[in-house]
């Protein structure tokens, strides 16, 4: 489809039609709205039309949950196996072999804890998010629903392994009697942080992902890549200070340091000029993502 | 009650569609890397520039729908009637806003739910009652709509033993019983259906559609979308007929049905060319349709073969249901070395005549090999024609079996006698 196709764009169609003014106007039209298909029509409904759907995302959310641990052997302790065994081996390979510094006095699972819990949420909502177009292919191409529900929907398994592994990190700061501090109140704030960071990129997979399929290539290599070069086994302190504003430039690194600086209290400082710029990148990878989403949203069906 | 509820104008949808050109046969090795050079640099090239990748070199536009316009009115049964590929689901897929037009408008007015397929969205991991809720609420019933009609569902589907087993573990009837249970306690103001009907047993399909009639007596509007003329007849008081994505009528059902039946008698046909370096292909197929009686009849094809040396052929003539599925196939040879022909340089005409009486009304598609029998294929032409079996009555008690009712596309002839009768049988009757 090219721009220069002749047919009118929803720019220069009159809004009401004569239909809508035919409309009846007692109690029980009025609850029904008129829908206007058509090229290229961008959605004014569309933040409404998806809180009109609130109830499938949370009912495919539930799915995605109830289907994830069955017919496994050991269930939920997976989700609990799979950080707790990374930690092992990043203290011993870093904490003890390269006797790397930790932050202050910080334990050095504990610091490897902190920022494994962002690092799993963010790399486990996008590689779930990333494929979820294609995998609900069936669904995409018999039923309309802001198709947006799909990779969010299933972004909210991460958050439940999320929420168990916080109850480890817990329990390991008990084990070596670490107090937090009161910045532990901010922690929902880089919850949501951390999942607005993982979202943007996410949804710019996932929708170039019907298009080509060789995005679904592309994510196990940056979740890889992504634990080594994201201060996960080792404190972002440790990074030579001429280079840690572009090292906060991966957005993960802001995620990071700010979950270790709301766990880890007093020991680990918050390096504001990257932060801010860990901030900005966040927001323009969501930006960015939405928006790429949104226009090709209507042409899922047809590629899928 | 006659205000407008869907206005469509001038409606189109156009596909971009590749082929791979039939100039060339590429035998060298240095053919086969620049085509591959040459393809993967244009894929790069689409993919830089966020267009859609095409495989094949020519790719050309497929208008699916063209110039659409018509209007229903509230509480109106409409039936959508056309070939494959008349543009059936496309319509629908437009009306339902899983794709969107690429000319034109469509006004709704009202909640639209569409049951393209029964069982949509359904997990096999989860129970049955799991997915009830799940099916509803991809179907776009609320929470408490579903709780409310819960009973009422599990009734209908007649699964209330096994509601709490996945339903992987589910007989293909229980599953489907289930489906169509869900989405027909679907109440929406506008009703957008496909050939869903066709599911399940004769009992459970007059189930189905009585429960239809319900929704479309309770003045909500219904589009409901078959080949199954009789369906139509039944259900609809207006019937749109799609011809290659127009509208070729919208009118009263009987009037509407009638054309559809009379534009019908068609020959397909196929004209092909002759690849570099073949031996022999076949250039030229059409194929007709004779009907008998109370049968599935018999197709004849007219085969146009042209020949670049003298060569000893057959032809094998596979035939598929429009979905794909294999049905069958015959062999000019009769798999037999003494019906091979000899033919000469030149052209040569074949009439073929396949016996087809166990098919089932439907749509099928034909497939034609040129062979050497038992050494190589010298000339394929894969689905290169399309013929419908109409099978009708040979009397007023007789139904006639379709293919999509799911039973195969077969329906072999049978004699029954009675071999033994017990007393006790015997008493009773009389």
């Amino acid at each position: 489809m090219t721009s220069s196709a002749p047919f009118p764009d929803s720019a220069t169609t009159p809004e009401r039609s004569p239909l809508a003014t035919s409309r009846p106007a007692d109690g029980l039209q009025q609850s029904e709205r008129l829908i206007i298909l058509e090229r290229g029509r961008a959605d004014r409904n569309y933040w409404l039309d998806l809180w009109h759907y609130r109830e499938l995302f949370a009912i495919l959310a539930w799915r995605d949950i109830s289907v994830r641990y069955k017919q496994t052997v050991i269930g939920v302790t997976w989700a609990f196996l799979r950080p707790f065994l990374t930690m092992i081996v990043f203290t011993v390979i870093f904490g003890s072999l390269a006797k790397l510094p930790s932050d202050g006095a910080v334990p050095y699972p504990v610091l490897v804890f902190a920022g494994m819990l962002p690092w799993f949420l963010f790399s486990s909502i996008l590689s779930e998010a990333s494929g979820s177009l294609v995998g609900n292919a069936q669904l995409i191409s018999k039923v309309y629903f802001p198709r947006l529900i799909v990779p969010a929907a299933s972004g909210v398994v991460a958050l439940v392994d999320f929420a168990i592994n916080v109850v480890i990190l817990f329990l390991i700061m008990a084990w070596f009697a670490f107090v937090p501090n009161w910045q532990i109140v901010f922690l929902p704030v880089f919850i949501v942080l951390a999942v607005l960071a993982s979202l943007g990129p996410a949804l710019l997979i996932t929708s170039l992902n019907v298009k080509y399929r060789d995005f679904r290539y592309v994510i196990p290599f940056v979740v890889q890549f992504g634990l080594y070069v994201s201060p996960v086994g080792f404190s972002s302190a440790v990074v030579p200070e001429s280079w840690r504003f572009w090292y906060s430039l991966n957005p993960v690194v802001g995620v990071i340091d700010g979950f270790r600086w709301c766990l880890l209290g007093g020991e680990s400082q918050l390096y504001v000029p990257g932060f801010m710029a860990s901030l900005v990148v966040v927001a323009a990878m969501l930006w960015l993502g939405i928006r790429h989403f949104r226009k090709t949203e209507k042409t899922f069906a047809d590629l899928i | 009650m006659s205000d407008v509820v869907i206005r469509a104008s001038n409606l189109g949808k156009v596909y971009l569609i590749g082929h791979e050109s039939q100039r060339e046969s590429y035998t060298a090795l240095r053919d086969v890397i620049g085509r591959s050079t040459r393809n993967f640099l244009r894929s790069a090239g689409d993919l830089m520039r966020g267009r859609q990748l095409i495989v094949g070199d020519e790719v050309e536009e497929f208008w699916a729908l063209k110039d659409v316009s018509f209007e229903i009115k509230r509480g109106e049964v409409v039936g959508v009637i056309g070939r494959n590929g008349a543009g059936k689901s496309t319509l629908l897929k437009i009306l339902s806003r899983i794709t969107e037009p690429s000319a034109g408008r469509v006004e709704i007015l009202g909640r639209v739910a569409s049951l393209l397929e029964v069982g949509t969205g359904f997990h096999p991991e989860l129970t049955g009652r799991e997915n009830i809720y799940l099916n509803g609420a991809i179907l776009g019933m609320a929470r408490s709509e579903i709780r409310r009609k819960f009973d009422e569902i599990v009734a209908f589907a007649e699964v209330e033993k096994f509601l709490d087993t996945p339903v992987k573990r589910y007989s293909s009837g229980m599953y489907v019983r289930l489906a169509f249970a869900v989405a027909a306690h679907l109440e929406p103001e506008i009703l957008v259906v496909d050939e869903v009907l066709a599911v399940g047993d004769v009992a459970f399909q007059k189930k189905c559609l009585g429960k239809m009639q319900d929704v479309a007596s309770h003045g909500r509007t219904v589009l409901f979308v078959s080949h199954n003329a009789s369906a139509i007849q039944r259900m609809c008081s207006k019937c749109l007929l799609l011809a290659s994505g127009k509208v070729a009528a919208y009118d009263a059902t009987g009037s509407v049905l009638r054309q559809y039946a009379e534009a019908d008698d068609r020959v397909s046909s196929y004209r092909g060319q002759v690849p570099k370096n073949a031996v022999a292909a076949t250039i030229a197929a059409d194929v007709q349709v004779e009907e008998v009686r109370g049968t599935g009849g018999r197709i004849r094809l007219k085969l146009r073969v042209v020949a670049r040396r003298e060569v000893r052929v057959g032809c094998n003539i596979r035939i598929k249901t429009a979905a794909g599925e294999a049905v069958g196939w015959a062999s000019t040879n009769q798999l037999d070395q003494r019906n091979e022909v000899d033919i000469l340089v030149g052209e040569t005409e074949f009439d073929v005549t396949v016996d087809t009486s166990a098919l089932c009304g439907g749509a099928y598609s034909v497939s034609l090999d040129l062979v050497r029998p038992g050494i190589e294929y010298l000339h394929r032409a894969e689905d290169c024609l399309v013929f419908e079996i109409r099978r009708s009555a040979d009397s007023l008690e007789m139904r006639v079996p379709e293919l999509s009712w799911g039973n195969g596309a077969a329906f072999f002839p049978c004699e029954t006698r009675i071999a033994r009768v017990s007393d006790k049988a015997t008493r009773k009757i009389a």
